[in-house]
């Protein structure tokens, strides 16, 4: 337990998947001009990421994995080369049903959302959370806690995102630095607030 | 009055269509500065106050004065102990020698003047580059040039460690204020404190020159550890029984940055902020309240292999920079929450991150600096939620 506590925290602060590895950069700065919409995004990422994690690790374990299809008999089978277009093909999957989902009980997170809901399908901190797993080996317990504070920490991050946006609209901002330019400076400059979490061992 | 008559008479050259008319900013920042600006508000609706921002500004340079004072005595104190031990050389001991100074370290006057001679030159590079940078954008962008930038670069200043070579100081002044602050429009209009931006760049770009235990005292073979890192690696019982008690820590006898050494000459500065109000008491009480609350659980909890865990809060309260940091940068309106229960939360969300960063993070042995930047990033956040809980209540009452 105080294992599966430390890799939350890890996950969430330490290892954030947006401000220490640059993960989902295009949804991070395209979607964080509103405090609601940006939190809306947050949940959905963090759903997303909590659902596909340990998905792609069942796959893994017990589809890709070498050896994982003793079951079936066929216990030399190295499966792993496919590991790319399946966890690829459960987030699309995922994804389309989170969006029937919205569309269905949420719609002003639905239109809120727009064309970025698709875009979670692309989304790398979706993708990378799954390959993190792959890398190191997580079990089922751990990619379950791994999904959701990973997703949790990039919600944590987008949220704080957009606030500071929020409060730029006030701002006096270079014609050559609006838009797109000011927000990789504040994402830089929030990636550094960030570092008093770098060194942390748990 | 041959000087206002000066203003006037060149005044007519710096307004629109006058030849000089670009450099605006520049003769603006002048009479300002010298004189109560002109200009007053016309149209509603408009407030009156005795409190503009150059006076805010001005108060806070103002509330700096003990620091300096202690912080160039300490250095000079520090740096003289040392020579005794290890010899002196450069060319600061050769103006010493031939003022006939000495170095004496039971003489203050003598300990003074050697730390301004460190101190000087970091300030006047400060102010230097950074005021050119400011005086491009003021008239690039055709902003005026404002008081703030006295406040940032003091503040800058002090919290350097005397031994940082001037190009460092320039570098990180330069992205202090143009990252940290011009990009976003100037004065008012940052969400990160340009000091600290500074700072932390420096810190993260050029560890060396940094951090360590060879930096606080510039004398070549010295080696003295700040509170922290001694604290962090021997348990802070190791400050009490090595020569320098509680009460040294307090003074600030100390290791340290140049100003930040002395929590008596920040707790000064900070009563003189807080009682022209200009410092907002909620966020003091709340950054109080989050220090001693979580370093009160740390105690409680405990650890066997980490000696932080044991550090009571008054000690936090004199090592490192959190006294200055309290005073000068947690009380810095603009990268603050704005909401009154916002203040609260933002000041307990720093003092909760410098005793988690000091404590539970090994990487760094300060973590104040960190702290204050973390809570400017989420001091928005906590205003929105401030709001909303504040429009959700209110709805319910009027349902």
């Amino acid at each position: 337990m105080e294992e599966l506590i430390s890799l939350a925290v890890k996950a969430i602060f330490v290892e954030n998947l947006a401000l220490s590895f640059f993960l989902g950069m295009c949804t991070f700065i395209a979607v964080s001009k509103k405090i609601a919409t940006a939190i809306g995004l947050g949940i959905s990422v963090m759903i997303v990421q909590a659902i596909t994690v340990p998905a792609n690790n069942l796959i893994l374990t017990y589809l890709l994995a070498p050896g994982a299809l003793g079951w079936a008999g066929f216990s030399d089978v190295d499966l792993t080369f496919l590991g790319l277009i399946s966890y690829i093909g459960v987030i699309a999957a995922l994804v389309q049903i989170l969006e029937m989902v919205l569309d269905k009980y949420f719609p002003p997170l639905y239109n809120a959302l727009g064309v970025f809901l698709p875009l979670i399908t692309v989304n790398c901190a979706i993708l990378g959370g799954s390959l993190f797993m792959v890398e190191r080996d997580y079990n089922f317990a751990e990619s379950v806690t791994y999904g959701v504070s990973s997703g949790f920490g990039w919600a944590l991050a987008i949220t704080a995102m957009a606030g500071v946006r929020e409060k730029l609209k006030y701002s006096d901002i270079p014609d050559g630095l609006q838009g797109l330019g000011i927000t990789f400076i504040t994402a830089g400059l929030m990636a550094m607030a960030f570092m008093s979490f770098s060194g942390v061992k748990l | 009055m041959g000087l206002r008559n000066f203003f006037d008479r060149i005044e007519p050259n710096f307004e629109k269509g006058g030849k000089w008319e670009r450099y605006f900013p520049l003769y603006e920042m002048v009479e300002s500065f010298l004189y109560t600006p002109k200009t007053v508000t016309t149209a509603a609706p408009h407030a009156r106050s005795y409190i503009d921002m150059k006076r805010i500004m001005t108060y806070v340079v103002l509330a700096t004065i003990p620091c300096i004072i202690m912080g160039l005595w300490n250095i000079g104190y520090q740096t003289n102990t040392a020579i005794a031990v290890h010899g002196a050389s450069g060319w600061r001991a050769a103006i010493l020698d031939f003022f006939g100074i000495g170095f004496n370290a039971a003489n203050p006057l003598a300990n003074f003047i050697h730390g301004a001679l460190y101190f000087l030159p970091i300030y006047i590079t400060t102010l230097v580059v950074g005021g050119i940078w400011e005086v491009i954008f003021a008239t690039v962008r055709k902003h005026e040039v404002n008081e703030g930038f006295l406040v940032t670069s003091m503040l800058y200043a002090l919290i350097l460690p005397a031994s940082t070579p001037l190009w460092q100081v320039a570098l990180g002044i330069s992205f202090g204020v143009v990252i940290g602050k011009e990009v976003f429009g100037g004065t008012g209009k940052n969400f990160l404190n340009p000091a600290l931006t500074g700072r932390a760049f420096l810190y993260f770009a050029y560890p060396a020159q940094m951090s360590g235990d060879t930096i606080w005292t510039p004398v070549d073979g010295f080696s003295g550890a700040t509170a922290l890192s001694v604290a962090a690696s021997n348990g802070y019982e190791q400050l009490a029984t090595n020569g320098a008690g509680w009460m040294a820590h307090f003074i600030g006898t100390i290791q340290g940055s140049m100003g930040e050494v002395s929590t008596l000459a920040c707790l000064l500065g900070l009563a003189f902020l807080m009682f022209t109000k200009i410092a907002n008491y909620r966020m003091v009480l709340g950054c109080l309240g989050g220090m001693i609350g979580f370093s009160l659980l740390l105690n409680a909890i405990g650890s066997d292999s980490n000696p932080m865990f044991a550090m009571p809060w008054y000690w936090h309260l004199v090592t490192g920079g959190f006294a200055f940091g309290l005073a000068f940068m947690v009380t810095e309106p603009v990268s603050a929450s704005h909401t009154n229960l916002g203040r609260y939360i933002y000041g307990a969300l720093i003092g909760f991150m410098v005793v988690m960063i000091r404590v539970i993070n090994p990487a760094f042995p300060e973590g104040m600096m960190l702290a204050i930047l973390f809570g400017n990033v989420f001091a928005p956040l906590i205003d929105y939620f401030v709001v909303q809980a504040n429009i959700r209540r209110r709805a319910r009452r009027h349902a």
